[in-house]
């Protein structure tokens, strides 16, 4: 009843409003800027009601200072006046009158904020931000305030203004799901009927328990919810909520797999031309992706200090210096130590460990035992939402896409360059290799550096998704094994199959099964599968590969 | 009977054996009890438990020789079955504890913080002493039994082997990891308090198992020396070496292998079980993989294909780290990792290939 | 309410017990050590989170939050909408982490580096001079946090209990330990508790700001006494911690120490 007699209410004020609203912006003046002064109150509580009390005036004008609240950039000095600091941190500008002033020699304080005060605080941002003339900012306003699960009265009003005003359809729409909650408890039958229906369409979970409630039974088996029709609706969208959330739920699995899954043959695929060539196992393998990892921490801040302006694009100067990096640390353990051991496969192995210890141990005493910070660009924060409750994550579309070009680079070495032809030939008989003239060191020599130079590639990729550590490599060198035996050698497409697989598997299991018994799970059915397949999915025929 | 004796060894190496022997079990407790605190030649009772866990890791690196060395299979995944012989013996400790715990409760302590209020079946038993012993030997043999038996009879070897058993022991981390495993998480078991009603802090007690483990060593090592000298001895290193050509002479490889491993894996549970009432702990940190490759390296680095080189390889890089990581800690892996590359490299023989003079002829086989 | 956890605490879930939560609230998510891929799990936290209002305790081990957080931010759960709190991460761990996506996620300790005191302008700038002096990696960088204030609290207090026993003994210095106090960093002065022996420390909640710094927004009146045992668990409340002369926690019966 309650949200009723104040729906009617907002339905009125709604007609006049749009008229009035010119008048309004001005009459309010003088109160407006006493308002935004006690945003840089010392006290929490007279933030709060400094951004309630904006919100009810509805002015976009403020926007700049409750962005500044917002991102720290809010200064208040001595008299209690408010300024904006500017992006470069050099000037200040008066909040209310607009005047530029220097940043120096002030005493400044940063009003406080905490998580209430932002979750108060956005909403109304968003609120403002429905009167802004571009189109983009307004769908992002208007998404904002549809998740928002309670909505002020001043909100529910600046919704129904916009909604009036608004040509875009797509937005008006959202606008109309905003409100779907309120309309719900509207006292018009076809109003309701038809909130019901934009729940269902949206197929937003966060709606489910609303509908939920409306077929709550009483114990006589009555319904608190005397009309049938609005019980039917409320049935069919939840069915519709159900039916999309397990679409997202396994699309949001699958894509999960894939990213997993690249991430494993990004660190793996360097693993598999090295093994598959020599038949030796790198143990060394994780430390050319930490060299990789830390190789791009480096180029981040080189051009942190140099070139600041052209920050975000640093991994993509990273990757060759990640590869060329790695590639030449590869050459030198294949000249010094690999070279060595090649009659004797085994010691390789454990070789190769012992050059893990050592690049750990330097890298630890060169740039410490923490991990370092890597930031992610911007283009690489954030994700898009393709469905509600389904965010794909730019991080992780880019690793997929790098994947799938590293792979097409390896490939077309491998099978379109002479080093491509003459490392396949020594892959497949090495002896009768060496015969035809093929000089087998060096082939061994470039292979090794494409490997270890894909594995620093693999690092660039792991940068940017978890710790850049000097144990990186640790974390993941079990897994590239996995992939490599699973997949078989001598094959790209093994390793490609190897990994996705892995990956995917792992992540439709993880949900069933938890995180923990998921990988045990994994390693046990990798274990029963070398029973059977002991050279891997894909395995090269020969009469050189069973010894 | 005698020839067999002087089969397995010279009298001049009879000799030698039981010299180190006696300076290992008996020169080493009278030097902990007999000189007073002050004295030069006195071994402070850390020393000898320090002693007694490297003389555990001598029997671990001797095991996976027999393996490795002998049949040519490389395991990365010995320290499964040294962490489940340990496990055994601890879950005996702990049953031991009795009501002795923080909280008073006839459980371990660690289930009674999970708020569990039974014992669960695989507990039941272990505060007997015979069959905790039982165990140690049985769950890393079966284990390795049916772990060998598929893995042989696929005819897995080489760097797949190497893999797969790293990955089995990485599972079985992850495993034990888990609260709900019932092996007290990532802490493990510990503050265990006596065993068959000695108390463990006692230095008498730890210089008991001291003497024990030198026993035990002793004893294997012999049994070892019998089996390398033996048909069996023969068989294996011939599979080490052209395993194909065992095969077409008539021998089935397989059951031969599978003898070997599962007897190397017992042998490791048992000085796992030695291990934990000295050190006082077990854990799943264990069973990492990084943890099976220093075994490896131990035995490569005193020498493979040799009895003593395992030894000697526990012992060399044990007291090594025991220093270096006080010492020079940052410098403790360059050092090993170094030595490592070194060994591989340019001393395939390992340190006993230095030191013995009478086999000059190159190391044969795929390793 | 969620957990991520790699190891239980059950004390956690008998403290939501004791306040009314029910079991449908709460999910608790294990991940293996080292983990690093947190997709699952944060879409499993937002569904969760669409139907109640919801809060995350984080008992990541260091390490691994990084990842975590990381995923959280892309997939856009903001700390507004569902704040983390963590219990292992602190100015330390955040030097290798791009903060700007943690911004108002919580964290719980005894000690920031940002409480404003004279005796925490003094410690820091001892730290500062110290890593100067000894040219440690991360230089500048470095910062100062709740353990190092928990050693350096601890230090002194037994170099005190030391003088006062005038030996080394541990029974004797574990005597002498009770009643204790130092002037710690936080401002306050830190007593042990010499009944069972933890220390009376201010508890403080704050939220992660984009320098790696953290902005107190709740801290206890005063240090606040350290309860040994959980009053949540049955089994647990009833247990005692006593380090009071004769007894040695409650689990020696005989004196251990007698002058």
């Amino acid at each position: 009843m309650y949200f009723q007699r104040k729906n009617r209410i907002g339905i009125i004020l709604c007609g006049i409003f749009v008229f009035s609203i010119l008048i309004v912006s001005r009459a309010w003046g003088n109160e407006l800027d006493e308002v935004i002064g006690h945003l840089g109150s010392k006290k929490i509580k007279e933030i709060k009601q400094a951004i309630q009390d904006i919100a009810r005036m509805d002015q976009p004008q403020v926007l700049p200072t409750l962005f500044a609240l917002k991102d720290r950039h809010l200064r208040v000095d001595e008299q209690g006046q408010l300024f904006i600091l500017s992006d470069d941190e050099t000037t200040l500008i008066n909040a209310i009158t607009k005047e530029k002033v220097s940043a120096e020699d002030r005493q400044l304080r940063i009003p406080r904020i905490n998580n209430s005060v932002r979750r108060l605080l956005s909403p109304v941002i968003a609120q403002l931000q429905l009167q802004s003339d571009d189109p983009s900012i307004r769908l992002e306003a208007a998404k904002e305030l549809s998740r928002k699960g309670k909505l002020t009265e001043d909100a529910v009003l600046a919704i129904r203004v916009g909604i009036h005003k608004e040509q875009n359809r797509k937005i008006k729409n959202i606008l109309h799901l905003a409100l779907a909650r309120i309309d719900l408890a509207s006292g018009d039958m076809d109003q309701r009927i038809r909130a019901i229906e934009r729940i269902g369409e949206a197929g937003n979970l966060q709606f489910k328990s609303v509908l939920e409630k409306i077929l709550i039974q009483n114990e006589d088996a009555s319904y608190p919810e005397p009309e049938e029709r609005i019980r039917q609706a409320a049935k069919k969208a939840i069915a519709a909520i159900n039916l999309k959330q397990t679409i997202v739920t396994q699309a949001g699995n699958l894509f999960y797999g894939l990213s997993l899954g690249s991430v494993l043959l990004l660190t793996a695929l360097g693993l598999a031309i090295t093994f598959g060539l020599m038949g030796v196992i790198n143990m060394a393998h994780g430390e050319m992706l930490m060299l990789g990892a830390y190789s791009t921490y480096v180029i981040q801040n080189i051009f942190n200090t140099y070139l600041p302006n052209y920050f975000d694009w640093y991994p993509l100067f990273a990757i060759p210096v990640a590869f060329f990096v790695t590639a030449i640390v590869g050459i030198i353990l294949e000249r010094t130590v690999i070279r060595h051991l090649y009659t004797r496969p085994l010691e390789t192995l454990l070789a190769t460990w012992g050059v893990s210890l050592i690049i750990i141990q330097t890298v630890r005493l060169i740039f410490g035992a923490q991990n370092v910070e890597v930031a992610n660009p911007n283009w690489l924060s954030g994700g898009i939402e393709v469905m509600p409750g389904l965010v794909l994550t730019y991080n992780r579309i880019a690793i997929i896409i790098f994947a799938v070009l590293v792979v097409f680079l390896v490939w077309y070495i491998l099978q379109r360059t002479r080093l491509g032809l003459q490392v396949r030939a020594v892959t497949q008989n090495r002896s009768m290799a060496a015969s035809m003239g093929i000089s087998t060191a060096k082939i061994d020599m470039w292979a090794f550096g494409l490997g270890s130079g894909v594995a620093g590639l693999g690092g660039v990729a792991l940068s940017q998704l978890t710790n850049v550590g000097p144990e990186l490599g640790q974390l993941y060198i079990i897994d590239s094994f996995m992939v490599v035996v699973l997949g078989g050698v001598g094959k790209i497409i093994g390793t490609v199959v190897g990994a996705l697989g892995l990956g995917i598997a792992n992540k439709f299991l993880e949900p069933v099964s938890g995180a923990v018994l998921g990988k045990i799970f994994i390693l046990i059915f990798i274990i029963l599968f070398i029973q059977k397949f002991p050279q891997g999915i894909f395995s090269l025929k020969g009469r050189d590969v069973e010894n | 009977m005698k020839q067999r004796i002087h089969e397995m060894h010279t009298p001049k190496g009879w000799g030698l054996m039981g010299l180190m022997g006696s300076i290992m079990i008996i020169a080493v407790p009278l030097l902990n009890i007999l000189p007073s605190s002050e004295s030069f030649f006195y071994i402070p009772d850390y020393l000898v438990t320090l002693f007694g866990k490297i003389l555990c890791y001598a029997l671990v690196a001797l095991a996976l020789d027999l393996v490795w060395g002998y049949t040519g299979i490389l395991s990365l995944g010995h320290g499964l079955f040294f962490a489940l012989g340990g496990y055994a013996m601890g879950m005996h400790l702990m049953r031991n504890i009795g009501t002795e715990g923080v909280y008073k409760s006839a459980l371990p302590d660690f289930m009674v913080f999970l708020d569990w209020k039974e014992l669960p079946w695989y507990w039941h038993g272990f505060d007997k002493f015979p069959f905790a012993m039982l165990m140690v030997i049985l769950v890393p043999g079966v284990l390795a039994w049916v772990f060998g038996f598929f893995a042989f009879r696929s005819r897995i070897k080489g760097v797949y082997f190497a893999i797969v058993t790293q990955a089995l022991t990485f599972a079985a981390m992850l495993l034990f990891f888990r609260n709900n495993t019932g092996f007290g998480g990532n802490n493990g078991l510990t503050d265990f308090k006596r065993i068959l009603g000695f108390s463990l802090q006692d230095p008498s007690t730890k210089l008991g198992l001291y003497v024990l483990t030198g026993l035990v060593l002793i004893i294997f090592y012999i049994f070892a020396r019998f089996i390398v000298t033996s048909k069996l001895g023969r068989i294996i290193r011939a599979i080490r070496d052209a395993e194909n050509r065992v095969i077409f002479s008539g021998y089935d490889a397989f059951k031969f292998k599978l003898f070997i491993w599962t007897l190397s894996a017992v042998v490791c549970g048992i000085a796992g079980a030695l291990y934990v009432p000295q050190v006082g702990i077990i854990n799943p940190s264990e069973m990492q993989p990084s943890n099976s490759i220093e075994i490896v390296i131990w035995v490569a680095i005193g020498g493979r294909g040799t009895l003593l080189g395992p030894i000697l390889g526990a012992i060399v890089v044990n007291g090594a780290k025991s220093w270096f990581t006080v010492a020079y800690p940052e410098f403790w892996l360059y050092f090993l990792g170094g030595l490592f590359v070194l060994v591989t490299v340019f001393l395939p023989r390992g340190l006993i290939g230095i030191l013995s003079q009478k086999n000059k002829e190159p190391l044969r086989g795929r390793t | 309410m969620q957990k991520i956890y790699e190891t239980s605490d059950f004390y956690f879930v008998a403290f939501l017990h004791s306040k009314g939560v029910s079991d449908d609230d709460i999910l608790e998510q294990y991940t293996p050590f080292g983990h690093s891929d947190y997709q699952t799990i944060v879409a499993n936290i937002k569904k969760f989170a669409a139907k109640k209002q919801t809060a995350v305790i984080s008992t990541i081990n260091g390490d691994s939050n990084v990842p975590f957080y990381k995923e959280l931010a892309n997939q856009g759960i903001k700390a507004e909408d569902i704040p983390v709190i963590a219990f292992s991460v602190g100015e330390e761990e955040l030097r290798g982490v791009d903060t700007s996506s943690l911004v108002g996620h919580l964290a719980a300790w005894n000690y920031f580096m940002s409480i404003e005191t004279p005796e925490n302008k003094k410690f820091i700038a001892k730290w500062k001079d110290y890593v100067k002096k000894h040219n440690l990696p991360g230089g500048e960088k470095r910062v100062t946090n709740d353990p190092m204030e928990a050693t350096y609290i601890g230090m002194h207090m037994w170099a005190q209990a030391v003088e006062q026993a005038r030996t080394t003994n541990i029974d004797a210095v574990r005597q002498a330990l009770g009643h204790q106090t130092f002037r710690a960093p936080s401002g306050y002065t830190i007593t042990m508790d010499a009944k069972n022996h933890h220390l009376h420390k201010p508890v403080i909640i704050a939220e992660i700001r984009a320098d790696g710094q953290f902005d107190i927004v709740w801290e206890t009146e005063g240090p606040i006494r350290a309860e040994a045992w959980s009053p949540y668990l049955p089994d647990s409340a009833k247990k005692v911690a006593d380090w009071t002369y004769p007894w040695v926690s409650g689990n020696g019966t005989e004196p251990r120490f007698s002058d």
